[in-house]
C-alpha cells in the first residue's frame, strides 16, 4: 500500500511574456498533478497580463548548485576579464553581433 | 423594452450573486492557489455583472446607475437562480463560516458554469449588439469557470472516501436546483421572442451531456430530476438570499454616494 502524501508537491513556474523569447522562472506553487499545476499557475501568476505561455516543472527534477561550493565553482571567473569580447575590434563588414 | 431588461437583469443578477457567494471564500480558501482561482472566478463574475448592470442603467436612464441596480434592490427584484444564492453547505448545516464546503460550492459552479459556456456561446449571436458584446468576453471566463470547477469535480468525486461523499452530497443537493434553468420565465419568452435572448431548453441535451459525462468521470451518480421547481428568476427567493444581501448592501446603503 502506498502511503498518500500530506503536501501536494511543488512545482517551479516558468511564464514568457507576450515580447519575451524565453520563458522565465516566476514562482512555485503546490498541486496535485502537471495539469493542476498549469492551471493554479495561470491563477496565481498571470492575473495581470503577464505572460501567454507556461510550463510547470517538478520542483524535484531540478538539480541545484550547493551555495556552500559557490567559492570554487563562480570566484575563478572574476578575474578572467579577458572572456568578454571586449578586447577586440570587430571589423564594419561583420556588421550587427 | 422592458422585456429586454428583465431578461439582462436575470443575466445580471446571476453573476453578481455568485460572485458574491464565491467571494465568501476569500481569505478562507482551501489552500491559496484556491483561494486566488475563486477569487479571480468572483471578479469575472462580478465584472459580467457591472457591464450588464451599465447596460441595463444605460437604456433605463433617469437615476439608474450600475449601483443602485446593484445596491439598492431589494430580494424580490432579483431575477437570479435560486440555485446560486445557497450558502456553501448542504440543507443541514448551519451559517457558521467553518461550514464552508468547497464540494458544494465546486458543484455549483460546475452546474452554472457549463450552462454559460453553451449560453453566452448562443448570445453571441443576440440581436441586442450590446449584449452579444458583453456575451464574447464573458464566454471565455465562463469556460474557464467550467474547466476549473469540472477539474475539481473529477477530482473530488474520484478522490478519497471522505471527498466522493461530500461529492456526491453536493450534487444531491444541487441539482435539483437545476431544474429552474429550464423551467419557462415571461422575461426569457419575451427575449426570445425579440431575439434577444437564447431558448435555455435548446441547449439542455448539451449541458446533460457535459453534466452526464464530467459525473461518470468523478464516479458520481446522478440524481432523479423531479421535485421542487425553484423560481428565484421570477423574484421567488428561498431565506438565504436576504443575507447575502444585507452583507453586500449595507455599505452601500449607510453610506449612499459615497466613492473611494
Amino acid at each position: 500500500m502506498t502511503t498518500a502524501l500530506k503536501e501536494w508537491p511543488l512545482w517551479e513556474v516558468f511564464i514568457r511574456s507576450k515580447q519575451g523569447l524565453e520563458h522565465k522562472h516566476c514562482g512555485s506553487l503546490h498541486a496535485a498533478d502537471a495539469a493542476q499545476a498549469l492551471d493554479m499557475a495561470r491563477d496565481v501568476y498571470t492575473r495581470r497580463q503577464e505572460g501567454v505561455s507556461i510550463w510547470v516543472v517538478p520542483s524535484v527534477a531540478i538539480t541545484a548548485s550547493n551555495p556552500d561550493d559557490k567559492g570554487e565553482l563562480f570566484d575563478p571567473a572574476a578575474d578572467k576579464i579577458y572572456r568578454h569580447p571586449t578586447f577586440y575590434e570587430i571589423p564594419d563588414e561583420v556588421g550587427h553581433m | 423594452m422592458t422585456g429586454g431588461i428583465d431578461y439582462l437583469l436575470h443575466l445580471a443578477d446571476n453573476a453578481l450573486v455568485l460572485g458574491q457567494r464565491n467571494a465568501e471564500w476569500c481569505g478562507h480558501g482551501p489552500v491559496l492557489e484556491e483561494d486566488i482561482a475563486l477569487a479571480n472566478v468572483s471578479l469575472d463574475l462580478i465584472g459580467q455583472a457591472r457591464l450588464l448592470y451599465q447596460l441595463i442603467a444605460r437604456r433605463q436612464g433617469g437615476d439608474a446607475t450600475e449601483d443602485t441596480l446593484a445596491y439598492f434592490r431589494d430580494t424580490h427584484e432579483f431575477r437570479n437562480y435560486t440555485l446560486l444564492e445557497l450558502p456553501h453547505h448542504g440543507p443541514l448545516s448551519g451559517y457558521a463560516q467553518a461550514s464552508l464546503d468547497y464540494g458544494t460550492t465546486i458543484v455549483r459552479n460546475f452546474l452554472y458554469s457549463a450552462l454559460m459556456a453553451l449560453r453566452w456561446e448562443a448570445l453571441e449571436n443576440s440581436a441586442d449588439a450590446g449584449l452579444a458584446a458583453i456575451a464574447a468576453k464573458s464566454l471565455k471566463e465562463a469556460r474557464y469557470h467550467l474547466r476549473h470547477s469540472r477539474d475539481w469535480l473529477v477530482r473530488l468525486g474520484d478522490g478519497t472516501g471522505e471527498s466522493h461523499a461530500r461529492a456526491q452530497a453536493a450534487v444531491d443537493h444541487l441539482l435539483p436546483y437545476a431544474q429552474e434553468f429550464w423551467a419557462d420565465s415571461p422575461a426569457e419568452s419575451a427575449a426570445v421572442a425579440a431575439g434577444i435572448g437564447v431558448d435555455v431548453t435548446a441547449l439542455k441535451a448539451d449541458w446533460d451531456a457535459i453534466v452526464d459525462a464530467a459525473l461518470a468521470e468523478a464516479t458520481l451518480r446522478r440524481p432523479p430530476s423531479g421535485g421542487y421547481v425553484p423560481e428565484g428568476k421570477l423574484g421567488i427567493h428561498s431565506e438565504h438570499l436576504g443575507y447575502l444581501l444585507a452583507e453586500m448592501q449595507s455599505l452601500a446603503r449607510a453610506h449612499p454616494n459615497g466613492v473611494w
